[in-house]
């Protein structure tokens, strides 16, 4: 990924070859059988008539997850050398877009995440980490502040380094994914040295782990208190580290955008099953433009954020210039084709499409999650403009 | 563009280097944005002759057979397209003709119809216009009111077609008539109509909201018309005016039509597409002492539309990658609705951004850009009414693609 070459020599097919499509492929069976909508519904929103108890933490499928670490998805972005698949991003795009589509409950991108800003990072202490991955480990970036700042520089945990090179945190780290999946964290500091990133194992003496109430039902969110939690010399990933993150955050953006572009076309694909076979007035409402129209509308965004994200995810294999840019784009124009087709899913579906029985709630959740995650479509443009445009002011 | 055979790369070097060497000088007046709102003989002329030079260095019809004027090639006109777009250099006139009436006439047309009108088709000599459109046959094409009936070994034309775009400067027409009052669909027929100076047939111009007169309307008198200029069977135009709107969303995107004059982002750093004219008009145009590229809301919307061209740029990318594409007409039945509303709307966003100048035409020596804003906004329309109306687009996409039941 950080292997350097000119942008005229990326690949028309973006680098989507046999290999992805065939690895795509099987994600997508293995989804469709293994966890179907049924399926889904039985574990994350079982019962329409009890009212959902906030504060349970809704269930996932442990066993099929453990069937994804056989296959290797763990170490999908973890190098060959270190045990990995050290799959190009395209390929990683192909594979999250069916895990949105199933709105399947894992830390696959969380780990993915920890697993780009690893590879960023380059130290043996990352490395020792990235094997772990590969072998089945799931990680976790804390790294956001509690305002929800997407900049790495505004962290609040703080450090103070030992003479022996290690460290100890102290702090919060906030919008923590899928902490109660992750086995460790890759947290981020700041302290007189600058910024360091520290593996913390879930389980560390000092580390306090408080559940978020959240809507989205296919993923748990926490709020990790650092108290005096001593981190070993072998455990610091990296110094600056802001910087590090920074390089990865091209890769983060284009997976879960991805993610977006995987529950957007199951919405559409959901919504028009139903404009097909819902009858009023003598006749299927899809016969109606004020149902098609939008249906249409809907397609246009969802396959402008699907280009967009291989085009982005080709950019980051190839270390283009462009990448930074380009995965905004996708995820800016991701988080708006999720938050047009959730719209219209529920809409469309009319009464039932209000009701918890109705499947398209699932989708609307982890959708709406997704859109604010890592900066949602006017972020992405106001960072884009930053760019394209220049700094307000100068 | 590694999947290019020796032969096609050394064609795209050679179009590289004649482009490079033959680019035209500049136009005696300022031309418009696409070929079908080409209005002055002076412009027709510039771009007649230009059109002309490049099929005559082989850049125009490389894929069609030697015996109709073509280049008698495989996949080269891609790549002439792709360096015509490249250089920068005028668009085609000829649009109909090259676009609409020459591969109908390979699909459809006799041996002689073949050899007799598809050179003229891509050198330019002779021009073409559209005979689709009627007062009451818009978006419901097939309720042509236009009649031709049998006389002899002729047919007798009478009604009244409309936005008949290079009319003015037309010699021929592709043609739907009724023949038959009995079916809707299977009482129409196609002609090629000669238009030019015709007994019975009179060109008129129509006049566009912009005030600009940019299309015409034509009317059949008992025009007379030999049954040689039939192309296919009697009671067939329906299918055969399906082939040439199949070609007609190339025409849209530029296929074989050179430079749209859209600028790019690769020359000399300058950005001269729309979206860095937005900018550069942002940074000139103020409210309250400020320039509107400071301002959030406008940096938002130019950034928006700089979203969707790119997403244009990359559909049409993804398009050709199999499986990345569920339904094989799934992208490229957007390509029209998509690329005309950007269009309309990035020429809107300028008339925003312009402020209180977008009130000035472009006679008005204040106007920025020329008055370009204002008037691409209203002459965008023309676009997305125009071969498929944006709503019968969107028709298309629920009914052929995504399964819904008919609208009709």
């Amino acid at each position: 990924m950080s292997e350097s070459k000119n942008t005229t020599a990326m690949p028309k097919d973006f680098g989507f070859g046999e290999g992805e499509e065939l690895l795509r492929d099987m994600a997508r069976k293995l989804l469709r059988d293994e966890i179907p909508i049924e399926r889904l519904r039985q574990l994350v929103a079982p019962d329409p008539d009890k009212t959902y108890t906030r504060g349970e933490r809704p269930d996932w499928d442990e066993a099929l997850w453990k069937q994804c670490i056989e296959l290797g998805w763990t170490g999908l972005a973890v190098p060959e050398e270190l045990g990995g698949v050290g799959l190009s991003l395209v390929g990683i795009a192909g594979l999250v877009e069916e895990v949105g589509r199933a709105a399947f409950p894992s830390p696959l991108l969380s780990t993915l995440a920890a697993s780009f800003v690893l590879t960023e990072a380059g130290t043996p202490e990352a490395n020792t980490l990235l094997e772990r991955i590969a072998a089945g480990a799931s990680v976790s970036l804390a790294i956001t502040d509690e305002t929800g700042s997407w900049e790495a520089a505004t962290c609040e945990v703080e450090h103070s380094a030992s003479t022996e090179g290690g460290s100890t945190l102290s702090g919060r780290a906030y919008y923590v994914q899928d902490a109660f999946k992750a086995d460790a964290f890759l947290v981020l500091s700041k302290g007189s040295d600058g910024h360091r990133l520290s593996i913390v194992e879930s389980g560390q003496a000092g580390l306090e782990i408080a559940q978020d109430h959240i809507h989205d039902l296919t993923r748990d969110q926490a709020t990790l208190s650092f108290g005096e939690v001593v981190v070993e010399a072998s455990a610091e990933v990296s110094l600056n580290a802001a910087a590090v993150v920074s390089r990865a955050w091209s890769a983060i953006l284009v997976i879960v955008s991805a993610d977006l572009v995987g529950t957007s076309e199951w919405q559409l694909q959901t919504t028009t099953e139903y404009a097909r076979t819902r009858k009023q007035f003598d006749r299927p409402i899809g016969f109606f433009q004020a149902v098609k129209h939008p249906l249409s509308n809907g397609m246009v965004k969802v396959d402008r954020a699907r280009s967009l994200v291989y085009h982005a995810a080709c950019c980051v294999d190839h270390g283009s210039v462009d990448a930074c840019e380009a995965a905004r784009m996708a995820k800016s124009a991701a988080s708006d084709a999720g938050r047009f087709l959730s719209d219209r899913s529920v809409q469309l579906h009319g009464g039932i499409g209000f009701t918890w029985e109705c499947d398209v709630h699932i989708y609307f959740k982890r959708s709406m999650h997704n859109q604010s995650l890592y900066g949602d479509g006017f972020y992405q443009r106001s960072k884009l403009a930053e760019r394209m445009i220049g700094p307000i002011g100068v | 563009m590694a999947d290019l055979t020796p032969e096609q790369r050394e064609f795209q070097e050679y179009a590289r280097r004649w482009l490079e060497e033959n680019k035209p000088g500049p136009p005696p007046e300022r031309l418009p944005i696409t070929a079908i709102e080409v209005m002055t003989v002076g412009q027709r002329d510039y771009l007649q002759a230009w059109q002309k030079k490049v099929y005559e260095a082989g850049f125009i019809g490389c894929d069609y057979p030697k015996a109709y004027g073509g280049g008698g090639h495989e996949g080269f006109q891609r790549i002439a397209n792709q360096e015509l777009s490249r250089a920068g250099v005028p668009f085609m006139l000829n649009v109909i003709g090259l676009n609409m009436a020459a591969p109908t006439i390979l699909v459809h047309g006799t041996e002689e119809q073949k050899q007799r009108f598809i050179p003229g088709c891509l050198s330019a000599e002779e021009i073409w216009c559209q005979g689709f459109s009627e007062p009451g046959a818009g978006s419901d094409m097939a309720n042509q009111q236009t009649m031709a009936v049998r006389d002899g070994d002729d047919w007798i034309v009478n009604g009244h077609k409309v936005w008949t775009s290079l009319g003015h400067f037309a010699q021929w027409m592709i043609l739907i008539t009724r023949t038959s009052r009995d079916h809707k669909y299977d009482g129409l027929t196609y002609f090629l109509a000669p238009v030019d100076n015709e007994p019975g047939v009179t060109i008129r111009p129509l006049v566009k909201l912009t005030g600009e007169s940019g299309f015409n309307e034509v009317l059949f008198e008992n025009a007379r018309l030999s049954d040689a200029y039939r192309l296919d069977d009697i009671g067939k135009g329906w299918t055969v005016a399906m082939t040439t709107l199949t070609y007609e969303r190339g025409a849209a995107e530029g296929a074989g039509g050179g430079g749209s004059g859209e600028g790019s982002k690769s020359k000399g750093g300058q950005d001269t597409s729309a979206i860095g004219k937005l900018i550069d008009l942002s940074r000139n145009s103020f409210r309250d002492g400020k320039p509107l590229s400071d301002d959030p809301v406008t940096r938002d919307a130019i950034v928006e539309q700089a979203i969707i061209r790119a997403g244009l740029k990359q559909n049409a990318r993804r398009a050709a990658v199999g499986p990345l594409t569920d339904h094989p007409m799934r992208l490229p039945l957007q390509q029209k609705v998509v690329s005309t509303e950007f269009a309309q709307d990035t020429a809107r966003l300028g008339v925003d951004i312009a402020g209180a100048k977008s009130t000035l035409y472009k006679l008005d020596e204040a106007a920025p850009d020329e008055g370009h804003w204002p008037l691409a906004y209203m002459n965008s329309y023309g676009h997305t009414i125009a071969a498929g109306a944006s709503e019968i687009q969107r028709n298309i996409l629920g009914e052929r693609v995504l399964g819904l039941p008919k609208s009709k």
